[in-house]
C-alpha cells in the first residue's frame, strides 16, 4: 500500500507539469494517441521477446513523431489521431490475441495494477518521473514561447518544432511510467484532468503546474483510499477523484476568485 | 553604408505549393522605418516570417547580422484561455525580467498600468501595446510589426503609429512594419515597399505613391478599407491618388 500511494503521487507530480502543456495546446488526443501506442508496443515486445520499457517508450515515441509529421497534410488534428490512435489500440489488441503461447494479464496494462506495483517498478517510475520534470523544467520557457506563439519563439532564436520534440519525447515517458498506475486506457485523463481542475486557480503557468501536481497528488492518495475503503479498482478511482476536484475547482474558482 | 541587419537576396518562398514571395530582394539598414504595403495576400505577412526565420526558402537567402536581436509583433496571437498569464509573466518570456524593467517597457509603450493583469482580459489595443512592451524588452536592433494597428479605431492607429516613432528615437533600433492604414504609415516612414508577391516599386513614401505600379495596386477602382481610408484625408493631399469610383 505505501508503495502504490509512493507510486501515485511519483506519476502525479511528473504528470503535472506535462498536463498543462497538454491542454494549453490542446493536445489531449494525443496523450491518448501516445498511450494507445503503448499497447502496440507490450504486443511487440512480447512477439519477439523484447525488454517491456524500452519498447512501450520506442512505440509511444513513434506514435508520437509520426503524429507530428503527420499533421497539417490535409487532415484535421482529431481525425488524424483518431485514425491512428485507435489503429494502434486495436492492432496491438490483435497482435496479443495473436500469440496464443502468452498469457497476458491484458487488464493490468488497459486499466494498470497499482497495487501490484514492485520495488524495481517504483523505481522505474520515480527515475522516469523524474527525467520528465527534469526536461520540463530545462526547457519550461522555450517550450511557453512556443505554445503562446511559435513565430515570437522564432524571433527569439527559440526552434519551436525542436520544443515540440522534446514534448513528445516527455509524452512518450509519462506514458510508460504511468502505465503500471493508472492503465493506457486512462493516462490522458491524469494528464488532462489536474491541469484542468487547477486552471481557475492559477493566475501564471507556474503556479498553474504547481496547482495541478497537488490536486494530482491529493487525487492518486484520495483514489487509492477509496478504492481500499469501497474495494474498487485502484486507477480509475484515482481518475474519478480527480474529476471531483475538477468539479468542485469549476465551481469554487470563479467564487473564490471574486472574494 | 554599414552591414544592413537584415537583407533579403532573391529570396522566392512556397507555402503549401504556393508561390507566396517570388524573387525578392530588400535590405534593412539599422535605425530606418521601412513600411511594407501591399493587397490581401500578397505576402507581406511571410516577408516578415522569412526575416525572423520562420519560413523556409525555397530559393534565394536570408541573411541576418549574428547574434541580431529582434523584436516582433505578430499579426495576430490567439492566447488560449486554458492558459493562466499575467503581464508581467508574459512580458518575462522567453527570459524572465525585473518588475521594474518591465514597468519601464510598459510605460514606453504607453500602457503602465496593466502588469498584473491577466492577458486574456486585455482589450485589443491594450493586448497590441503590450506585444510591442515585449518585444521591447529584447532590446532589438529591428523591431518587426505586423499589422500592428488591426483592431485599433482610427485614432487608436494614429497614437500607436506616434509610440512606434518616439521608440525609434529612444532606442534608435530599425522598425519594418506591414500595413493597411497606408496613409498614417507613409507619412512615418523613411522607405515604403510595395510588394505584390514580387516587390512593385520601392522608395521614399511620396515616390512610391505617385509609381505607376502602386497606382495600379491601390489606385482608382479598389474597393475596401484602403481606398476608404484614403478617402478620408484627400484633402491633405494636391494630387488625387486613389480615385475612388466604387461607391
Amino acid at each position: 500500500m505505501v508503495r502504490a500511494a509512493l507510486a501515485g503521487l511519483g506519476v502525479s507530480i511528473a504528470a503535472a507539469p506535462l498536463g498543462c502543456f497538454v491542454v494549453w495546446r490542446r493536445m489531449a488526443y494525443l496523450g491518448e494517441a501516445t498511450a494507445h501506442a503503448a499497447v502496440l508496443g507490450v504486443a511487440l515486445a512480447l512477439s519477439f521477446s523484447l525488454p517491456l520499457l524500452p519498447a512501450i517508450i520506442s512505440a509511444a515515441l513513434a506514435m508520437g513523431l509520426s503524429v507530428s509529421l503527420l499533421r497539417g497534410r490535409g487532415y484535421a488534428m482529431d481525425t488524424l489521431l483518431g485514425v491512428i490512435a485507435h489503429t494502434a489500440l486495436a492492432a496491438g489488441l490483435v497482435t496479443v490475441a495473436l500469440l496464443s503461447d502468452v498469457r497476458l494479464d491484458l487488464n493490468a496494462f488497459l486499466f494498470g495494477d497499482i497495487l501490484a506495483v514492485t520495488k524495481s517498478d517504483l523505481a522505474t517510475i520515480w527515475i522516469g518521473g523524474a527525467t520528465i520534470l527534469a526536461l520540463m523544467v530545462w526547457r519550461w520557457s522555450a517550450l511557453l514561447v512556443s505554445t503562446l506563439n511559435p513565430d515570437l519563439a522564432q524571433a527569439s532564436g527559440i526552434d519551436p518544432k525542436r520544443e515540440e520534440l522534446w514534448l513528445t519525447l516527455a509524452m512518450a515517458l509519462a506514458v510508460a511510467v504511468a502505465i503500471k498506475v493508472v492503465g493506457i486506457l486512462l493516462i490522458a485523463a491524469l494528464l488532462v484532468i489536474p491541469a484542468a481542475g487547477a486552471r481557475p486557480l492559477a493566475r501564471t503557468p507556474e503556479s498553474m503546474a504547481f496547482t495541478a501536481a497537488i490536486i494530482g497528488s491529493t487525487a492518486a492518495l484520495g483514489g487509492l483510499g477509496g478504492a481500499y475503503w469501497a474495494d474498487t479498482p485502484a486507477g480509475p478511482s484515482i481518475v474519478c477523484a480527480a474529476a471531483l476536484i475538477f468539479v468542485a475547482t469549476a465551481i469554487l474558482g470563479p467564487i473564490f476568485r471574486k472574494g | 553604408m554599414t552591414t544592413p541587419l537584415i537583407s533579403l537576396n532573391n529570396l522566392s518562398v512556397r507555402l503549401d505549393g504556393r508561390l507566396i514571395l517570388d524573387n525578392v530582394s530588400a535590405q534593412i539598414a539599422a535605425g530606418e522605418i521601412v513600411t511594407i504595403v501591399g493587397p490581401n495576400g500578397s505576402g507581406k505577412s511571410t516577408l516578415l516570417r522569412a526575416m525572423i526565420g520562420a519560413v523556409p526558402a525555397a530559393q534565394g537567402t536570408v541573411r541576418r547580422a549574428p547574434g541580431l536581436r529582434i523584436g516582433y509583433v505578430p499579426q495576430k496571437l490567439a492566447l488560449d484561455a486554458a492558459l493562466p498569464m499575467t503581464v508581467q509573466r508574459f512580458l518575462g518570456l522567453p527570459k524572465r525580467v525585473s518588475a521594474s524593467k518591465a514597468k519601464t517597457a510598459l510605460e514606453l509603450a504607453g500602457v503602465p498600468d496593466l502588469r498584473d493583469r491577466q492577458m486574456t482580459r486585455l482589450s485589443g489595443g491594450q493586448f497590441q501595446r503590450v506585444l510591442l512592451a515585449r518585444a521591447l524588452l529584447e532590446e532589438p536592433q529591428v523591431l518587426l510589426l505586423d499589422e500592428a494597428t488591426q483592431g485599433l479605431d482610427q485614432p487608436g492607429a494614429a497614437a500607436f503609429y506616434e509610440r512606434i516613432e518616439q521608440v525609434r528615437t529612444d532606442l534608435g533600433c530599425a522598425i519594418v512594419m506591414v500595413s493597411h492604414d497606408l496613409h498614417v504609415v507613409m507619412a512615418a516612414s523613411d522607405r515604403v515597399l510595395c510588394l505584390n508577391g514580387h516587390v512593385c516599386c520601392e522608395g521614399a513614401p511620396q515616390m512610391v505613391a505617385d509609381a505607376p505600379e502602386y497606382r495600379a495596386l491601390f489606385g482608382s477602382g479598389t474597393r475596401g478599407t484602403m481606398a476608404l481610408y484614403q478617402h478620408k484625408h484627400s484633402h491633405t493631399h494636391d494630387h488625387n491618388h486613389a480615385q475612388d469610383t466604387s461607391h
